[in-house]
């Protein structure tokens, strides 16, 4: 692991996370939001998750971005307003940054160097979701199939 | 000898790292890297151009006429020509598009096809980059496909193309589930996600003549129809161009494209063709086996580029032959058929693994593949759903 | 030097606090769940970080909740975006401010 990769990666997950946090026009912070999860799946290729990496592109870049920007599209109004901002809302992150970093730098015992790990294969992961999480599982599953029915429910067009 | 023709790109590469073997670890997997990007690059951009003047011809003998015949023997120059003229064409934005979103683009959609090309082993011992979840590397980038093409169609500021890019990534998505739950039962019955492994389980010969591929054993038969009629999808090529159909929608979500961006959108569109074929190969026809044993002195990246030959002359073939389906056909297809022929492939894989994976496990996956595809032609029939047909005039 | 622990720490830390940062002050609704989007991805790098910092008996604990967190925020991304195309058919517009009846 290197310390320059981790600063290129952090400083792109951040400024596209930025970017998408204070961006006035909704569909290029949709774009940078793809961005800053890009840097975030670099983060977890650094970290030897290379299955959680791929899981996150697939399923939040290929599914999740896709939706977000079918329903920019969906609930567009062509005057292009821009909304106000919350000044409150930016004063509470900023207590929060704050306090969380305040709280972690005080901490002792995170200022550990990685250990010497075995690289956790996709076939452990595998036996592991069937054996010790396989009730997770399933209730993930149904949690799935509830989702994607109330979705569809909520945006059905109402028969009068 | 043979051998060493086999594995003469790996000794090149060898031969060139040692250029730079007293240099630090970074610079000689920098160096490594690069030599992969810049070979693989070579060939696909190459194959490309071949490809582009080889499917003008062939389509051309099909309506019995010749293709482009003018520039170099045969026309085969004739990338180099259109190369030119796209270079030299006028590049026009429109005026109220969103600039930065319009050229960024063609440039994703080029970068995440060449993306996926690098997980697919050429030969032995010939991967670009093998990493240990190749098969989820290739679907997982392949899926920000879709954003791409909506990124194309949305900076445009052109209903047309809106229209187009929500038609395109309508049709993707839809046939990405049969897509990838069409390469589940191979990961299954292979026990990993490494297209290496998964070549090297369909190594075997039995009798010594017939290959062990998964094409032919029942599952992967319809596993390997699904996958590749999905992969015709996901390229957008007839019968499936409805996002590119010129006399609809003039063209989709590249409409207010010239030039070298339109260029870029077709190198895309022929770079994932490739890839999904280069996959098809691995998964479903034993990757760069050779088809009998005793043909193992002819190098394997040949036997790769020979099947993934054959596989695009499948694809221009049905382009010359079938035309353009209808958007609402193409997802009753989509959703009704293959989605639960993709699943009853994973179930009669599980059988097949089950029953034993001998003639027991053949036959006994054959028989519920056989079931459920007779039920879906039963239910999804829509022959009664029409009157009979009246002719007035025509008696 | 290779990054410590508690730089993946304050990584996460930023990230959460610009999601919470775009939760909070936007005011149109998509911006809200984009917010809600980058909160969970931040929790998934910690989780992660401290799976990859653990002492020898090494559990998978961390990379299992990050894939099971992955699949969650996906269908809880797909029920609030449709639920604010619901929304819209009703109040045609997406400014949070202005849904202020609970009677349709």
């Amino acid at each position: 692991m290197n310390s320059i990769t981790f600063i290129i990666i952090s400083v792109f997950t951040l400024a596209g996370a930025l970017a998408a946090a204070t961006l006035p026009n909704l569909m290029h912070a949709a774009f940078c939001l793809v961005l800053a999860l890009l840097g975030l799946a670099s983060f977890f290729f650094l970290l030897g998750a290379e299955f959680v990496g791929l899981a996150l592109v697939f399923i939040y870049i290929g599914a999740v971005a896709v939706l977000i920007v079918f329903t920019i599209l969906l609930t567009r109004r062509d005057s292009k307003e821009h909304y106000a901002i919350n000044w409150s809302g930016v004063l509470i992150a900023l207590a929060v940054f704050a306090g969380l970093t305040w709280a972690v730098l005080k901490t002792q015992s995170l200022s550990v160097v990685p250990p010497q790990i075995r690289t956790l294969t996709v076939k452990q992961i595998g036996q592991t979701l069937m054996t010790g999480y396989v009730w997770p599982l399933q209730c993930v599953g149904l949690l799935l199939t509830a989702a994607l029915i109330g979705a569809l429910v909520l945006v059905m067009e109402e028969r009068r | 000898m043979s051998s060493a023709l086999d594995q003469i790109f790996v000794h090149g590469k060898r031969w060139l790292l040692s250029w730079v073997a007293g240099a630090p670890d970074w610079v000689i997997q920098i160096t490594s890297s690069l030599i992969n990007i810049v070979a693989l690059l070579a060939v696909f951009l190459t194959l490309f151009a071949l490809i582009s003047v080889l499917e003008r011809k062939i389509l051309a003998r099909m309506q019995n006429r010749y293709g482009p015949n003018r520039v170099g023997p045969f026309g085969l120059f004739q990338p180099v020509a259109d190369g030119i003229k796209m270079l030299i064409k006028e590049d026009i934005v429109p005026a109220r598009a969103d600039k930065v979103v319009h050229f960024l683009a063609p440039v994703v959609l080029a970068a995440v096809a060449i993306l996926t090309l690098g997980v697919i082993p050429y030969g032995r011992n010939m991967t670009a980059f093998a990493i240990n979840g190749g098969i989820l590397f290739f679907f997982a980038v392949g899926s920000a496909t879709e954003l791409a093409v909506f990124m194309a169609g949305w900076a445009s500021n052109n209903k047309f193309s809106m229209l187009g890019a929500m038609r395109a990534i309508a049709q993707m998505f839809s046939y990405e589930l049969p897509l990838i739950i069409a390469v589940l039962p191979v990961v299954m019955a292979v026990g990993s996600l490494v297209p290496d492994t998964i070549i090297t389980a369909q190594g075997e010969y039995t009798l010594g003549v017939v290959p062990r591929w998964f094409v032919f054993t029942p599952w992967g038969a319809a596993a390997f129809i699904l996958f590749f009629v999905s992969g015709l999808v996901e390229s957008n090529r007839t019968p499936f161009d409805v996002p590119e159909g010129e006399s609809e929608i003039v063209a989709g979500h590249m409409t207010e494209y010239s030039g070298f961006k339109y260029a870029t959108f077709f190198l895309a569109e022929y770079l994932g063709m490739f890839a999904v074929s280069g996959l098809a190969v691995t998964l479903f026809l034993g990757g760069w086996h050779p088809p009998a044993r005793i043909l193992e002195f002819v190098p394997s990246y040949i036997w790769f580029f020979a099947k993934l030959s054959v596989l695009l002359f499948v694809y221009i073939w049905l382009r010359g032959t079938l035309p353009r389906m209808r958007v609402d056909q193409m997802m009753n297809v989509a959703w009704k058929f293959m989605l639960p022929m993709a699943f009853t492939c994973v179930i009669a894989a599980a059988v097949w693994h089950y029953a034993g994976r001998g003639m027991r496990g053949w036959l006994w996956s054959l028989f519920v593949i056989v079931v459920v595809y007779s039920a879906l032609s039963i239910l999804l029939d829509t022959r009664r759903k029409f009157a009979p047909r009246v002719y007035r005039f025509a008696e | 030097m290779t990054p410590t622990l508690q730089a993946f720490v304050i990584v996460s830390v930023v990230l959460f606090s610009i999601g919470l940062l775009a939760a909070l002050s936007r005011r149109h609704a998509i911006f809200i769940l984009i917010g809600i989007e980058m909160m969970l991805a931040a929790a998934n790098l910690n989780f992660i970080a401290f799976w990859r910092f653990a002492p020898p008996p090494h559990p998978p604990t961390g990379v299992m909740i990050a894939i099971f967190s992955i699949a969650i925020s996906a269908a809880e991304a797909a029920v609030g975006l449709a639920m604010v195309i619901a929304v819209y058919r009703h109040y045609r517009t997406t400014n949070v401010d202005q849904y202020d009846q609970l009677k349709g």
